[in-house]
């Protein structure tokens, strides 16, 4: 850690003789302020939300009795410029890194060169009780806890009721990739994927694969030059199987190329809208949507939701898993308030308040209690159970590479080919970790 | 005093060198002009060369952000990765292209708009002018937005208001291949910068004596011997300027793909790639050779422009 010691380009709470001078002088100037200042100031970086984070801490301010102020700071909205942002300023010793919330995939990347301060030991026992196992997954490395579970995002399969009785298929058993496809072919209708060359592509075909039994990464936590990627088997030929007859065939829809989230559920929403696989945010947005006039509200009772499809039938899936953690970064000045604060911000009761305002699903089982859940998301059950079947994507300090890799092979969809994708991508992706070729 | 002194006695380089004549008036002059100017010196020193040099040191290491342990001094290793990558010489290709169609596409609107602003009636020419340099105060980032939405499958007018031409129907992706996806990158580019093409253009057709284009008039030449024979010969400077200009500024093309695709589909640029190993991926290294590399390519077509194409800066400005 000395290394970044020595810039603290935004330390401001050193109690440094010339910053004591300054506050005196302050002080005499503005007298009144002094007792203000004198309640530290944890900064929480966070990621855009429907202001349910600034509300959370606003709530663990009142509670602390004066112990601590959180004060919110916006990140950029994707989880990419996110983590270049952080990275940066960790890497630079950023003093007001005091709370983050963190993509689990790239916590390996800030956790291996120590930029996270270590989570005190009672603070690991008390905030990973009933917690989900993926989130608990997603907020270790190495077998440590370095940050604290606080929302867990899984994907849902969507469907049309009138698109899947017509046909003729049984949503309350579960379904295969191959009956949907088939369903939707045989409809006429589009299937809501996320073809775009993005971080989504990464979240499908993980999902495909640990659906079939495989892994993208055999050993997540090796060197860069040793790592060795599963994609190259059976469960990497099914998934490109999938990506690619969805792309070739045009069950996606013209705009499956260029397909995010938002527009896979725009296409969802209109006529051609059959299944999809998307995150539970559709599921208010649908909601504002017709209450603010632009969609049908016959729609709402057309939309049912079941667990993330199968690759095999006889396999349960493994749904993809999102959501962000609580990191502490190892310049911050007051890690033990951070943990406090975390502590506060993690409580069930926040977390059941966060998904009711915001639509972010707990990590923790606990707060799916709340009798208002069911009220607001009648798919939580499906939620919490989709959550304990997901896998979280590669956890290695290399994911950004992994990732970017996968996506330049496997986007656009009707690109990729069975035969020859997983095998290119692998030679790409190692060549890339070795050093010896651009990304 | 001493100089003038020293002035009769010719001989050793020192002697030659403290030999200039400068009075006092132009020593004060020069003095005055180093205090005016010495401040932006020292800013463009810290802000420009520092920059240089530090990415140069960089870029012979193999460092990475997130690993600050690991790294190591590795000599030209990164410039041998880069240059032996098929993604740089595409990248490169996609650049030259972007930069060559643009700069070629823009001088010829831009002329043509230079042309109306300078022979419009003078009550309209202060709303003209304004009116084509509209698109020129835009943000370059939000006019990428702007073709973006209007070209976007899902958000977009343009498939459905120009369905009738040849090729283009309501299911057309645009930012789903590379062809379609340029056009729509150099359109925006082309859209945005003309204006300043034209501005550059204004002022080189001002400094075109109007006797000569008369005297031609008068000798019988046609309009297109006008252009050819008196005006573009005379306008050679100013045309060369803006030609240098906009290929410098056309190559270091960021902000419409970085929107738009995202180097998604072949569409990659320079800036992109640079900006992709520095900034996402933290290869401060690899990502500081890269930028070393589009330095040099800048320098590259300066130097071309200005030994092989004479371009004069000087004559730009009327100051010769």
């Amino acid at each position: 850690m000395p290394q970044h010691e020595r810039f603290e380009p935004r330390n401001r709470k050193k109690p440094r003789a010339l910053a004591g001078l300054t506050l005196a002088l302050g002080a005499m100037l503005l007298s009144g302020c002094s007792e203000a200042e004198s309640v530290p100031t944890l900064t929480w970086y966070i990621n855009p939300d429907d202001g349910g984070q600034a509300a959370i801490a606003e709530r663990c301010t009142a509670d602390s009795g004066g112990a601590y102020r959180i004060e919110t700071s916006l990140l950029p909205n994707d989880a990419a410029a996110q983590r270049e942002q952080l990275a940066r300023r960790l890497a630079a010793g950023d003093s007001s890194l005091d709370i983050m919330s963190l993509d689990p995939p790239f916590i390996p990347e800030l956790a291996e060169p120590g930029f996270l301060a270590p989570v005190p030991d009672d603070v690991a026992q008390r905030t990973t009780q009933n917690v989900v196992e993926g989130a608990l997954a997603g907020a270790q490395w190495k077998d440590e806890l370095v940050t604290v579970p606080f929302w867990a995002n899984t994907q849902l399969l969507w469907y049309r009721k009138s698109v899947a009785e017509a046909a003729g298929l049984d949503m309350s058993q579960p379904v295969t990739w191959q009956q949907i496809m088939d369903a939707a072919a045989s409809q006429d209708k589009f299937l809501g994927v996320q073809g775009q060359r993005g971080e989504s592509m990464t979240v499908w075909v993980n999902a495909l694969i640990e659906s079939g039994g495989g892994q993208i990464i055999q050993n997540p936590e090796a060197p860069a030059a040793e790592i060795e990627l599963g994609l190259v088997s059976e469960a990497g030929r099914e998934a490109a199987e999938i990506v690619s007859t969805i792309g070739k065939e045009g069950l996606g829809g013209p705009g499956l190329a260029t397909q995010d989230e938002n527009f896979s559920m725009i296409l969802f929403q209109g006529d051609k809208g059959s299944f999809m696989v998307n995150w539970p945010f559709v599921w208010p947005a649908t909601n504002s949507a017709v209450e603010a006039g632009s969609l049908d509200p016959e729609l709402i009772e057309d939309i049912g939701w079941t667990l993330y499809p199968r690759v095999n039938a006889n396999e349960p899936a493994a749904p993809p898993l999102g959501g962000i953690n609580l990191g502490v970064g190892a310049a911050s000045d007051h890690p033990d308030l951070a943990y406090q604060a975390i502590e506060c911000i993690v409580s069930p009761e926040n977390q059941a308040e966060y998904f009711i305002t915001n639509g972010n699903p707990p990590s923790n089982t606990e707060a799916y209690e709340d009798p208002r859940i069911e009220e607001a998301f009648p798919m939580a059950d499906t939620i919490r159970e989709s959550l304990e079947l997901s896998a979280p994507r590669p956890q290695t300090p290399y994911y950004n590479e992994v990732s970017i890799g996968l996506q330049q092979n496997w986007a656009p969809p009707r690109s990729v080919d069975p035969a020859t994708t997983p095998e290119q991508t692998t030679e790409f992706i190692l060549a890339v970790l070795r050093g010896e070729s651009l990304l | 005093m001493s100089t003038t002194v020293k002035s009769s006695n010719p001989g050793t380089k020192a002697a030659k060198r403290a030999a200039q004549p400068y009075s006092e008036r132009a020593k004060g002059e020069r003095r005055l002009g180093w205090l005016l100017a010495g401040p932006a010196f020292v800013v463009m020193l810290a802000v420009t060369a520092y920059p240089i040099v530090q990415a140069g040191y960089d870029s012979l290491f193999n460092y990475r952000l997130t690993a600050p342990s690991e790294r190591e001094f590795i000599g030209l290793g990164n410039y041998g990765v880069i240059l032996t990558d098929f993604v740089w010489w595409r990248d490169l290709g996609v650049t030259l292209l972007i930069t060559v169609i643009t700069v070629i596409v823009e001088l010829i609107l831009g002329f043509a708009l230079a042309l109306v602003m300078h022979k419009a009636l003078k009550s309209v020419r202060g709303l003209l002018r304004t009116a084509i340099l509209v698109p020129y105060g835009i943000i370059t980032v939000v006019s990428a937005f702007a073709w973006f939405y209007a070209f976007d499958i899902n958000s977009g007018y343009v498939n459905n208001w120009f369905d009738w031409v040849p090729g283009i129907d309501p299911d057309l992706n645009w930012f789903a291949g590379t062809w379609t996806s340029l056009f729509v990158i150099m359109a925006s580019e082309i859209w945005k910068t003309t204006p300043f093409i034209s501005l550059l253009l204004l002022a080189g057709l001002a400094q075109v004596p109007d006797e000569l284009t008369e005297a031609a008039e008068v000798d019988g030449a046609t309009w297109w011997e006008r252009m050819s024979r008196v005006i573009l010969p005379n306008m050679k400077a100013a045309i060369m300027v803006a030609v240098l200009f906009r290929a410098l500024d056309a190559f270091r093309i960021f902000d419409n793909v970085f929107i738009m695709t995202n180097g998604a589909f072949g569409t990659e640029v320079l800036s992109l790639l640079a900006y992709r190993t520095s900034i996402s991926r933290l290869e401060i290294g690899m990502g500081s050779a890269v930028s070393v590399l589009l330095f040099i390519c800048v320098l590259l077509i300066c130097f071309i422009a200005i030994k092989l194409f004479k371009v004069d800066l000087a004559g730009a400005r009327g100051s010769k």
